[in-house]
């Protein structure tokens, strides 16, 4: 089982050591993580694995969202089946 | 594996075009509850909606985390609660009291389904029921009421249509202090959808299981995004741009629905193709016939365009889920659409035009607020024309029009939320359809043959 974090916002030091602290502390495995700067526009995609999860898929979805109110990013976490069910046959 | 194009138009569709889940509605028998005690059947029938429905909304809430999709409501429908009325006899008011108070208990905003199906003639409690509306609706928050008045195989029971009218002018004026909200939740119908779940219409039709899950989709904004980056296509094209999109959000409606379905242990029914509006900018089916070339929702060339976008909505959400029911297809509700509410200010959208777009669409004539000196007579006469549009073209259409009492044309009726706020607009004209309303009787079905 697989969830997709997006993280947007303006570009700042340490957001992806933030961001894997918090999936590490919810024993979330980083299986890939692609990112883009566009004009000071940070786009981060982290794949995670969560059949591991120490608590629940809520916890860890709320801990970012905390975590992206703290350092003034978007962080939104959804399981994968939306992606999948959107944009594959 | 994973693209990021596809998981960015995802959360652009979400995050800025207003991509929803607009409903996950329970369906739910009462046939079970039918006592001829009517205590006794009240009792039965807020235990087993308490029961069904107790996790709806947390799971509705679980479910909006899982996935990062908005879920905006959470409703419950129920059997025509004139099939209660029959057995119990009695005041179907109570019926209304206790459906409130169990939509309350659950955390609901609305249940639909005090209701009645007498497309035919009336049954017994039907006429109850329906004299009952205006009491019903105004002592009551969250209960929501519909009335099927006719259908292609049945014709139009013109007796109810005469009923109807009254019905919503006198739920108008009892509920005058609250913008006359109770109009607003009555929907008036030819040939009912049994599985709908929009409200204010839905209700639980007898053929259905004792429970499910049914969801409806939405996202006018993400239509309209997709279509303003296709400018110079044809209208092959934009035909194709819309389906591609009503698939996608589809997909995700069939997404919900079958999670829901799982958690609750419920089984999964429909998912309604639809294309729903809210006043929120950049969620408006109005503006998507504009992005398509129309200067203004309501000039000419608007009927073809909603009939381009309806279609296509239908083929593109067919397609991307297992089963499909309700009302689906594009609404045109005026107060809850910001281009329609603009096109009606300005006077470019008469109801007229309307009229002639619900052809064409799913449901019909749809949060009009009209004049408060509107007459019942017009007002069973709106509903009349709508429903032989309905009834001949083998389609739903429905009125749900507001008398906004003491107020004239050109003037605002403002209900928040969801309902949205109203121009209110001019009839046509104001010349009687009294006597017509007045003979009463059956409009024969029509011919299925010799179709011109």
């Amino acid at each position: 089982m697989k969830a997709v974090v997006t993280v947007i916002g303006r570009d700042t030091v340490g957001i992806l050591a933030k961001v894997a602290s918090v999936c590490a502390a919810h024993n979330a495995n980083i299986l890939d993580v692609t990112q883009s700067v566009l004009s000071e526009m940070f786009t981060m995609i982290m794949v995670l694995d969560i059949s591991g999860l120490n608590s629940s898929f809520a916890d860890l979805h709320d801990a970012l969202d905390r975590l992206g109110g703290e350092i003034g990013m978007k962080i939104l976490t959804m399981h994968e089946d939306i992606f999948n069910s959107m944009h594959r046959i | 594996m994973f693209n990021a194009t596809d998981i960015l138009e995802t959360i652009r569709m979400i995050d800025q075009e207003n991509l929803d889940v607009r409903t996950i509605t329970m369906g739910i028998s009462l046939l079970s509850c039918a006592d001829r005690d009517i205590t006794r059947a009240c009792s039965l029938v807020y235990d087993k909606i308490c029961r069904l429905a107790e996790r709806l909304v947390p799971v509705g809430e679980e479910i909006e985390r899982t996935y990062g999709i908005p879920i905006i409501n959470k409703r419950i429908s129920v059997t025509p609660v004139s099939m209660l009325a029959a057995v119990s006899g009695g005041d179907p008011v109570l019926y209304a009291k206790t459906l409130d108070r169990a939509a309350k208990a659950v955390g609901v905003n609305f249940v639909g389904g005090y209701s009645a199906l007498v497309q035919k003639g009336f049954a017994a409690g039907e006429r109850e029921l329906i004299a009952s509306i205006p009491e019903a609706l105004s002592s009551t928050e969250r209960v929501c009421c519909s009335v099927n008045v006719g259908s292609t195989k049945a014709g139009i029971n013109m007796d109810a249509v005469g009923l109807m009218g009254e019905a919503i002018l006198a739920s108008a004026r009892a509920t005058a202090d609250q913008n006359c909200m109770g109009a607003a939740k009555i929907v008036v119908f030819c040939n009912a959808p049994e599985d709908n779940p929009f409200m204010a219409g839905a209700f639980h039709g007898v053929g259905e299981p004792d429970c499910e899950i049914n969801v409806g989709v939405s996202g006018p904004g993400a239509v309209r995004s997709a279509l303003a980056k296709c400018p110079d296509g044809d209208l092959t094209e934009v035909s194709d741009v819309i389906k591609k999109t009503a698939f996608k959000i589809t997909r995700m409606g069939q997404l919900v629905g079958t999670e829901a379905s799982k958690r609750l242990g419920v089984p999964f029914g429909i998912v309604d193709l639809s294309l729903a509006p809210t006043p929120a900018v950049g969620d408006s089916v109005a503006h998507i016939i504009e992005e398509m070339g129309i200067e203004v929702c309501g000039a000419h060339g608007t009927t073809a365009a909603l009939a381009l976008l309806n279609d296509a909505v239908k083929k593109g959400g067919v397609m991307a889920s297992s089963h499909v029911g309700g009302l689906s297809g594009a609404f045109i509700p005026v107060s809850e659409d910001a281009g329609m509410i603009d096109a009606a200010r300005s006077g470019d959208l008469s109801v007229e035009k309307l009229e002639a777009m619900t052809a064409v669409c799913s449901v019909g004539l749809d949060m009009i607020v009209i004049p408060g000196s509107t007459s019942a007579a017009t007002i069973s006469a709106i509903i009349a024309d709508e429903a032989a549009i309905g009834m001949v073209n083998s389609k739903t259409t429905a009125v749900r029009v507001i008398p906004a009492i003491g107020r004239k044309a050109g003037e605002e009726l403002e209900f928040g939320g969801l309902f949205g706020s109203g121009p209110i607009m001019a009839l046509h004209n104001d010349r009687s359809s009294e006597k017509f309303i007045r003979r009463g009787g059956r409009i024969p079905a029509p011919m299925q043959s010799l179709k011109n």
